[in-house]
């Protein structure tokens, strides 16, 4: 980075120490000093530090901060459904009340309030909004080609220093087609070629014209690692390491012991510095901001990984350095350790039965979901594409029907939390969405059947309690710009 | 040109490896729900009677003879087994692993590439796609890299494949169809019965970067291989003109010429397909599309033209600028348009299962419930000239059958039975036994001893 480390002589209370990291660039001692006004410096006693700004990871706003704004909404009752929670509850007749953006009453005695839009829900289904946890929309989008394609930052293995929302394009068609499948949150990933592929970003599926104007408010981040065959394709053949998965490990473990010291270099400065003592900021470095956050907790593991002896390895891994891995993605084997899946409270996300198309795949099986269920593991069902996120719900039921063929039947209760409430776990938002619970988000879909049957579709999908697409109504069928004008246009849905 | 299974060698390795019925065997299917997609259309409780392995009769009052082994599949849904209309199953393998890839002929060949010689009746992804009900397999060439597996998660970016812009040949090569039954040695039942084309981009870009030479060079060709053919006498003693193709490529291109062997064209945009319809028609061909996610857009060309299309209904972006018309409502406006529609899934041979979903899929989205079944297993069947023995109940075509827990579209729906040419499948896989070996339970040994 640029700048070259300044001396910092702080004479600081408690009060401005936390200010300090708790995200202000410019600290000043005088309390009646506004944020963004420089402190003047009048007395060597109190002297206020100024980094420039930028250079302190944790000081000022959270930079692409997050302007999504609900889209209008009206208290709404859905009256008469078949209700699914995802909290292993179903209600074979039931109402569901949003009001100002949120759930506020949902059960089979439920009335619908004085004053509310009331929505016949009878014989239709009603779930909560999808999440799709493993998506590149947006980072790959349609039309796939190479001018638009920014999923894979394919130049080094370790790009913990990228973001993934740098690359999404908001008019991917894709994000259309995928509400009207009912998903209404998604992670966008970066590629798998990097044993560090960078930083995910959690988006609401509303149409914007910038990222910014999808990211979901407080979502935490994400960091993608990849386990096995493509780091060690991909740089192998490139002539570098990893050109092996021993080589895979040895650069996931070189950059935790980095991560590691730069983390302890920000915690020596903050703990000096809020103590009044001479200290030299650590320059800041990218890569290891992002790093340096899992470790601290504040960013969440989301691991391509498809063999189980490799998810073990990681395991290990996690604890040589204590973080915590929230997902195994693709887990093709996760089915071999369900137990120890359960055990440590790790979800993995997985499609039904996508397998076979590389050797880490090969022991892919359809039972996979079911046996998970029936370890008591966080089960997540994920497409990894701009198809099958449309249909998120019917991959499920290819799992389920598995489950049923083994004699491992899996409940439409339990089910529908693979693709609702569990990958809200997996990516630390489940207290604002993935449920039907009064408080949380009213991200709810209206099926015309059973969601698991091949013929329904998603009628009307709310976010934050507004209509973002309704299948019967043009107004609520939005197009991104790229689709105007275009043969495709108004033959969808 | 002609192979036929060979039956007796089956029928011995069959009693040899497992305890399977032989099929000289009269088995009655009662009870169950018949969808025929023959005469007999559907029956609500109905017999299907095999004998030697063949339909005998199809019906609500078939009588049963006393030798004949009962199946009870009251309860359940009986179908034709369903028909892969276009798929690198039995000759793909792991994707990833190029030696397990036979459906691209390379740089060698263009349309003298024969895949029959690559299919395996021994593939651990027969019994998959056979517990999915589908009992027939039309195996069809692929330029470039076979396939797609199409997960850009999954490095398929990073790979660019065999690919290569110039080659000589547009031409995949030729079509086999193959059964699904276990135990033969040899799964082939008919070879050469289509000749595999790629055009829009994939063509253009073989061709040299433009439509207008891959149109351009696949007239020379043709032309050519119908120049051979007047000419063999002067070409075997070195009097005839050069032609930039081989003698293999343009004897393979001979039936082709002459409207014998269905050209199948994968094509996808509308202007496209109303180039090869006009081409086809000029040059007196058999056409069958593949893709045309823009066929909608030109669907009464299609259908006057008698051009029957597979299509992935899934398709619905705009994944290419030759794809912009992609919707879901694709197969149910060319079906309304009066166009023969077989349904098949992503190329992926690890994707063995979305055949019959797509075709459940289109039933949202205007395609009738009967068009639907009909698009994977009497259609296909039509379109590739296998009518005759496969693709309905109905009697004297082979016993094909699958008995299934309900509606064979449906997501949970699984088959119970699968019979082909009248003989039972086992109903196990690699994957099953994966699921079985890891099914929870405790025990003190590794899973390896279970």
């Amino acid at each position: 980075m640029m700048h070259t480390p300044l001396l910092v002589r702080l004479a600081l209370t408690a009060t401005t120490a936390a200010l300090l990291s708790a995200c202000v660039s410019v600290v000043s001692l005088a309390p009646s000093n506004k944020p963004g006004v420089k402190a003047k410096i009048t007395d060597a006693a109190k002297v206020a530090v100024v980094l420039p700004k930028g250079s302190d990871p944790k000081a000022g706003p959270a930079p692409f901060a997050s302007t999504y704004k609900p889209l209008p909404s009206q208290l709404t009752a859905l009256v008469g459904g078949h209700i699914l929670t995802a909290t292993g509850e179903e209600i074979i007749s039931g109402t569901l009340v949003m009001d100002g953006g949120k759930i506020v009453a949902v059960g089979k005695d439920v009335q619908a309030p004085s004053g509310a839009k009331i929505v016949d829900a009878k014989g239709k289904w009603i779930t909560p909004g999808i999440i799709d946890i493993h998506s590149h929309l947006g980072v790959y989008p349609s039309p796939g080609v190479e001018s638009l394609s920014d999923g894979n930052e394919m130049t080094e293995p370790n790009t913990a220093h990228v973001w993934a929302e740098h690359s999404v394009w908001p008019q991917d068609p894709g994000f259309n087609r995928a509400r009207a499948g009912g998903v209404t949150t998604l992670q966008i990933l970066p590629g798998s070629a990097n044993l560090f592929g960078g930083r995910s970003v959690t988006l609401k599926n509303v149409p914007a014209i910038t990222t910014e104007g999808m990211k979901f408010p407080g979502a935490p981040y994400g960091l993608k690692m990849a386990c096995g065959e493509n780091p060690k394709r991909v740089y192998g053949h490139k002539g570098r390491s990893p050109s092996t998965r021993m080589g895979n490990v040895a650069g996931y473990r070189s950059a935790w012991i980095q991560a590691a010291s730069y983390k302890r270099k920000w915690d020596d400065y903050r703990a000096k510095a809020a103590k009044g003592e001479k200290a030299d900021p650590p320059e800041r470095n990218l890569n290891l901001d992002t790093l340096s956050g899992v470790l601290a907790g504040d960013i969440r593991i989301q691991n391509h990984c498809y063999r189980a002896d490799e998810m073990a390895t990681m395991i290990d891994i996690s604890r040589e350095f204590d973080f915590k891995i929230s997902v195994f993605h693709h887990s093709s084997e996760a089915y071999k350790i369900a137990d120890l899946l359960a055990k440590e409270g790790i979800c993995y996300a997985t499609w039904a039965d996508w397998a076979g198309f590389k050797m880490e795949a090969y022991d892919g099986i359809a039972e996979n979901a079911a046996i998970g269920q029936k370890a008591g593991a966080c089960v997540i069902i994920h497409s990894d594409d701009p198809v099958m996120t449309q249909r998120l719900n019917q991959e499920a039921a290819i799992a389920m029907g598995a489950g049923a063929r083994m004699g491992l039947p899996v409940s439409r209760a339990d089910a529908i939390a693979w693709i609702t409430l569990n990958p809200a776990k997996g990516m630390g938002i489940d207290d604002k969405t993935g449920s039907l619970a009064p408080g949380k988000n009213a991200d709810v879909v209206l099926w015309s059947g059973d969601p698991f049957s091949v013929y329904s579709t998603a009628d009307t999908v709310f976010i934050d309690g507004a209509v973002v697409f309704d299948r019967k109504d043009p107004r609520y069928q939005p197009k991104s710009d790229f689709e105007l004008g275009q043969p495709g246009e108004g033959v969808h849905p | 040109m002609i192979r036929k299974t060979s039956l007796i060698a089956a029928a011995s390795a069959l009693s040899l490896l497992s305890a399977l019925p032989a099929a000289a065997q009269t088995i009655a299917i009662v009870g169950g729900r018949i969808l025929s997609q023959g005469p007999a259309g559907d029956i609500a409780s109905g017999t299907v009677l095999i004998k030697d392995g063949k339909i005998v009769a199809v019906g609500s009052k078939i009588a049963v003879p006393a030798d004949a082994r009962i199946v009870d599949a009251s309860g359940k849904t009986v179908s034709p087994g369903l028909i892969l209309p276009s798929t690198s199953l039995t000759v793909a393998e792991v994707e990833q692993i190029g030696d397990t890839m036979d459906d691209t002929a390379g740089k060698r060949m263009g349309a003298a590439f024969d895949v029959q010689y690559g299919v395996n009746p021994n593939s651990a992804l027969i019994p998959l796609a056979r517990l999915s009900g589908v009992t027939r397999a039309v195996v069809t060439p692929v330029l470039g890299r076979g396939g797609s597996g199409g997960h850009k998660d999954d490095g398929a970016d990073d790979f660019s494949g065999s690919f290569e812009d110039g080659e000589a040949s547009l031409f995949a090569g030729q079509v086999a169809t193959a059964t699904l039954a276990a135990g033969v040695t040899d799964a082939v039942v008919k070879a050469k019965i289509g000749m595999a084309l790629d055009l829009g981009e994939a063509g253009a870009a073989y061709a040299g970067g433009s439509r207008g030479a891959a149109i351009v060079l696949m007239k020379s060709a043709l032309e050519d291989a119908r120049h051979y053919a007047r000419n063999r006498a002067a070409f075997d003693i070195g009097a005839s003109r050069p032609y930039p193709y081989s003698r293999d490529d343009l004897e393979a291109l001979i039936p082709v010429v002459e409207g014998r062997m269905p050209l199948l064209v994968r094509v996808h945009r509308a202007s496209d397909i109303t180039q090869i319809l006009k081409f086809a028609a000029d040059q007196k061909l058999k056409l069958i599309l593949e893709g045309a996610e823009e066929g909608w857009m030109v669907a009464d060309a299609i259908a006057k033209a008698a051009v029957p299309v597979l299509i992935d209904t899934q398709a619905d972006l705009p994944g290419s600028f030759e794809t912009l018309g992609s919707t879901l409502q694709n197969a149910g406006r060319l079906n309304a348009a009066g166009v023969t529609v077989a349904v098949m899934g992503s190329r992926d041979y690890n994707n063995l299962r979305q055949g019959r979903f797509n075709a459940g899929l289109a039933v949202s989205y205007g395609l009738p419930y009967s068009a639907a079944m009909a698009s994977v297993t009497l259609n296909p069947a039509k379109i590739w000239g296998l009518a005759d023995r496969i693709g309905s109940l109905e009697p004297g075509k082979d016993a094909d059958v699958v008995i299934w827990t309900g509606d064979p579209l449906e997501v949970m729906t699984y088959a119970t039975s699968v019979f082909i040419q009248g003989k039972e499948q086992p109903m196990t896989s690699r994957s099953l036994e994966l699921a079985e070996r890891y099914r929870p339970v405790k025990s003190d040994y590794p899973p390896a001893y279970r």
